[in-house]
């Protein structure tokens, strides 16, 4: 039993983070239609800053709070620059834009920091701590509480401020946005920034247990994608429990279906999915859409 | 010419000269002029395809257009929907614009973007005009009913305290007891100030509750009056009042 609950926190922090890149990927889906191939690697560059950072001596909350405020910039000039000027094209371009940016900031980071994996000193201790006979990794813990917080801090802007209200309509209808007088070109351009944020949320997280290196990421985006659609593309709740379900499941088919070991955890988690998705072709939490004309 | 009747005064608020608009190849406007003083109730008439919808369009700054557009005597350049709402001008779309996946009580607040809070007094304005909203703050806008959404709609439009609002085709497809609540409302905002250009397929309603009118035909203004003028022309009559 106690092994049990330690796998379950254990795949709840992995779960966290792909969570969190989920909704990075759903916040923009939702508001552009765009699947942004990107978002990993974004997430790595995020973790590259923050490693320099404190290579260069800063301790890791300064560091971490100006690799946040770094890439908030980072995702508006993006949009600004690369997105924006063919927004208006055909989907596919854009898609294969976001697949370029993913080979290009995956080539800057191997340009600046090398290809070789770097150890990176995250601000919680491995050590375990032991709870009413079960002892869970500290690190564990404090992923799964960094995770929850931003996200529910990014639910809060969205939810309860003007802003998010403006970020919402500009996302639900562009045309009816801007006629109450939302400038929609500047919610896109947030929205890319929030979501480059939650990216580097997952990215620090993610980078002490996995090594930083250019390609830390992709795996984790790919469990990132999976929760999205496990969750609904367009339910940003759906998208963070998707990805706790995802990191639980895939931790325990990993710990106590033995045949499956390592190599086969990701097929089975699809295979999941993709039962799911037989069921509820809108996800777990996706809406079929409600229209009356 | 005009004579001011009702409650419009002679400034002018708007003034379209020689507006023209296309769509690609397609010309909708070829060379509209209007004239709506403040304070007054405006009826724009015609055919499907007359180019009622572009006029407003052109208006709210939602098409591109060449030609002059004044708003407060002032010519405006480069607008925009965004600037277009900012200056005062709401526009209630065709075919209901509402947030279809956002709640009633998100798409009012919406309405005031351009303020500079959402005031509970114009909130308890909105829903003492349509209670029926009032009972049903959270339910989301794409599940109501025609005339509700209507309602939505124009207390959406009302949130913004336009000075000028722009209504397409508010009766369409709904009941007639709805429409006249929507009208009644239309009528108690003129009064309180609020400038209204409507545009109608019900040409009888819309004179009824309009101090001018014009009419449209192909993308040019035929006919521009006051309400009770064109109510007895003849050739309205017979296009539009159909006796
Ligand atoms: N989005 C569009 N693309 C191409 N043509 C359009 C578009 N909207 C309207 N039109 C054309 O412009 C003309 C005027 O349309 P509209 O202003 O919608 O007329 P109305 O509202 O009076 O029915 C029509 O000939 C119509 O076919
Ligand atoms: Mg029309």
């Amino acid at each position: 039993m106690a092994n049990f609950i330690q796998q379950v926190v254990s795949g709840l922090a992995s779960g966290g983070i792909y969570g969190a890149l989920a909704l990075a990927i759903v916040l923009i889906h939702r508001a552009t239609g765009v699947l942004n191939f990107a978002q990993g690697e974004m997430a790595t560059l995020s973790a590259f800053v923050c490693w320099s950072l404190i290579d260069h001596g800063w301790a890791f909350w300064p560091a971490f709070g100006a690799t946040i405020f770094l890439s908030f910039a980072g995702g508006v000039v993006l949009e600004q620059t690369v997105i924006r000027p063919i927004q208006n094209g055909p989907l596919l371009g854009i898609v294969i834009l976001t697949i370029g940016l993913l080979i290009a900031i995956n080539g800057l980071t191997t340009w600046v920091w090398g290809g070789a994996a770097k150890q990176f000193h995250g601000p919680f201790s491995t050590a375990p701590i032991n709870v009413g006979g079960v002892a869970f990794s500290k690190q564990d813990i404090g992923v799964i509480a960094i995770s929850v917080v931003s996200v529910v801090l990014i639910g809060l802007l969205f939810t309860r401020t003007k802003l998010g209200l403006g970020l919402r309509a500009a996302a639900a209808n562009p045309t009816e946005a801007r006629l109450v007088g939302v400038r929609v070109p500047g919610m896109l351009a947030l929205g890319w920034g929030l979501a480059a944020v939650l990216g580097a949320v997952a990215g620090v997280m993610a980078a002490p247990s996995l090594f930083l290196e250019p390609n830390m990421m992709q795996t984790v985006l790919l469990y990132a994608f999976a929760a999205a659609v496990l969750g609904g593309m367009d339910s940003p709740v759906g998208a963070v429990i998707g990805g706790l379900v995802l990191g639980v499941l895939l931790n325990l088919v990993g710990t106590y279906v033995h045949w499956v070991g390592g190599e086969l955890r990701l097929a089975v988690a699809l295979a999941v999915i993709l039962g799911v998705l037989l069921i509820r072709p809108a996800g777990l939490f996706g809406r079929t859409a409600v229209r009356r004309v | 010419m005009r004579s001011s009747t009702g409650c419009g005064s002679d400034l002018s608020l708007l003034e379209l000269r020689d507006v023209q608009a296309r769509y690609g190849e397609i010309t909708a406007l070829h060379g509209v002029s209007l004239t709506v003083a403040e304070g007054d109730f405006v009826a724009i008439l015609g055919a499907n395809g007359a180019g009622k919808t572009t006029t407003l369009r052109a208006i709210s700054g939602t098409v591109k257009t060449s030609g002059d557009i004044l708003f407060d005597d002032h010519k405006l350049f480069r607008r925009s929907p965004e600037a277009m709402a900012r200056k005062g001008v709401a526009h209630v779309p065709e075919g209901r614009g509402t947030f279809s996946t956002l709640s009633v009580l998100d798409n009012l607040r919406l309405g005031a973007w351009v303020q500079r809070g959402v005031s509970p007094r114009d909130l308890a304005n909105v829903f003492e005009f349509f209670p029926r909203l009032y009972e049903r703050p959270d339910q989301q806008a794409g599940t109501l009913s025609g005339g509700e959404q209507q309602m939505l709609a124009l207390g959406r439009a009302m949130m913004a305290k336009p000075r000028l609002l722009l209504l397409d085709e508010p009766s369409l497809g709904l009941a007639p007891l709805v429409v006249r609540e929507i009208f009644a409302a239309l009528k108690q905002l003129n009064e309180g100030g609020t400038t209204i250009v409507v545009v109608e397929q019900n040409a009888a309603l819309a004179l009824a509750a309009a101090n001018h009118a014009y009419v449209l035909e192909t993308g040019r203004v035929v006919l521009g009056g006051d309400a009770a003028d064109l109510k007895a022309n003849e050739s309205v009559r017979r296009s539009y009042l159909g006796y």
